[in-house]
């Protein structure tokens, strides 16, 4: 497993299962794996290690990666995912997210929206891990991805990314409000404030991160009762 | 032996990888002769309403199921559309009628509150009812569990509503009947609070039919 930065830089983390088990342990309320150079490099979904994660930890697992038929969403959920994640396919393909849903329900369907600075340095969503322009507005994106059918936004600010610098709380903030469906703020998270932040100024449904903990002293478990003691309603 | 049934709509490994957990003895099942072998039995079950009742169909298992849990009465799980498709209806794509075994309409869920996000996806606090005790022993008085749904359950008969939980109101968390236990949210899901409520399934034995009571 590897954690980049903006989608590059890419530092070796670990073994997921290890990782997984220590995140669930810790009362992580979800886990999100994307193979984010699936796309790219043509290689299929995640399936092995959803599957080994599914053995051992009984809990929310979004996986996404490659993603680009319903016998792909299929495998990820028979493998024990919950929801899978498109993005590429979602935009070259968008008829995909409505077939997912009806078929899967939309509450396995996550739309992964990786935006970064564009032309005049306005946001613009990005595919094949953050390096091919789309020519979308994020929040025209995500609002048209809701209609179609997503059950749930990850919104990735790519230029965030890896930084720690904290979310892109404005991008954020327009997505959420774009749509009814559950948003999930991503990418930048530095600090325990950057948690609150997404909720409070983000009005993200669910905040995710990953350098945190992987490259600081900060635990799941640190990061919930800093949520819980700036008033988030945090499960404990 | 649990068996959970795999009618192509299931999210089996999860169910399975939970049960085997907690050393139960599961098997998938696919035909009438493995649900007659159960012990117990598991209707998992992820999509839609109307995608799940064909798939259910085609499998060619309604009749078997209703055999081993109306007749038999085997202690009967279902999880999520796995309980959903036990009402009378679901509206999820057109209506199509559910298989019946609990009162009751599968709609989508309303929240008065514009700020309420439908799905209403994560981990959502469970209110357990008198009648439902036993499935919740062992665990902490206020739990949270699992959600991931668009539809619920509206119109139940009141004595077989087994928890709620409240998204913008009351929402039908589990449901209870005779030998039959189904749950909206997702125990395999719902880390050690969820296989705790696993294991209590796995150990609970329904109170015999009173002589000549009939089920709803």
């Amino acid at each position: 497993m590897v954690k980049g930065v903006r989608f590059g830089d890419f530092r070796d983390v670990g073994a997921p299962v290890t990782t997984a088990k220590i995140y669930d342990a810790q009362g992580a309320d979800e886990l999100i794996f994307l193979d984010i150079e699936a796309s790219t490099e043509g290689r299929g979904t995640i399936i092995d290690v959803v599957s080994k994660v599914a053995d051992e930890c009984f809990m929310p697992l979004t996986a996404g990666g490659g993603v680009r038929s319903l016998a792909d969403f299929r495998r990820l959920l028979l493998a024990g995912a919950d929801k899978v994640s498109i993005n590429t396919a979602a935009v070259e393909t968008p008829g995909l997210i409505t077939q997912a849903a009806k078929q899967f329900g939309a509450q396995c369907v996550v739309v992964s929206i990786d935006a970064r600075a564009g032309a005049g340095g306005r946001p613009e969503v990005h595919t094949h891990a953050g390096r091919r322009p789309a020519g979308l507005d994020p929040v025209e994106w995500a609002r048209k991805a809701a209609a179609l059918g997503a059950g749930e936004i990850l919104i990735t600010s790519v230029d965030r990314e890896g930084t720690r610098e904290g979310y892109d709380l404005e991008l954020t903030r327009r997505v959420a409000e774009a749509v009814d469906v559950p948003v999930i703020a991503n990418g930048g998270v530095g600090s325990l404030q950057h948690f609150v932040d997404g909720f409070i100024d983000g009005k993200a449904s669910a905040v995710a991160a990953a350098s945190i903990f992987h490259f600081t002293d900060q635990s799941v478990i640190k990061s919930k009762t800093f949520m819980k003691q700036a008033g988030i309603d945090v499960r404990w | 032996m649990i068996a959970v049934v795999d009618y192509g709509s299931g999210n089996l490994h999860s169910v399975t990888k939970a049960f085997e957990a907690i050393g139960g003895e599961v098997r998938i099942a696919s035909t009438a002769a493995d649900l007659e072998e159960a012990e117990r039995i598991v209707l998992p079950g992820v999509g839609s309403f109307a995608e799940g009742m064909r798939n259910l169909r085609q499998s060619g298992l309604v009749e078997a199921l209703a055999e081993q849990v109306l007749v038999r009465r085997k202690p009967f799980l279902g999880v999520c559309l796995g309980m959903q498709m036990l009402a009378d209806e679901g509206s999820e794509d057109g209506a199509h009628a559910g298989l019946g075994w609990i009162r009751g309409r599968v709609v989508a869920m309303t929240p008065p509150d514009r700020g309420l996000k439908i799905p209403h996806m994560g981990w959502n606090d469970v209110a357990p009812s008198a009648g439902a005790r036993e499935f919740f022993a062992g665990l902490p008085a206020k739990t949270a569990f699992y959600f991931a749904h668009s539809y619920h359950l509206i119109d139940a008969a009141p004595g077989s509503v087994a928890a709620t939980t409240d998204y913008g109101g009351a929402v039908v968390a589990a449901v209870r009947q005779d030998n039959i236990f189904a749950t909206q949210f997702h125990p395999e899901k719902s880390q050690h609070i969820g296989l705790l409520m696993l294991r209590n399934f796995a150990h609970w034995k329904p109170a015999p039919r009173p002589a000549g009571g009939v089920s709803a």
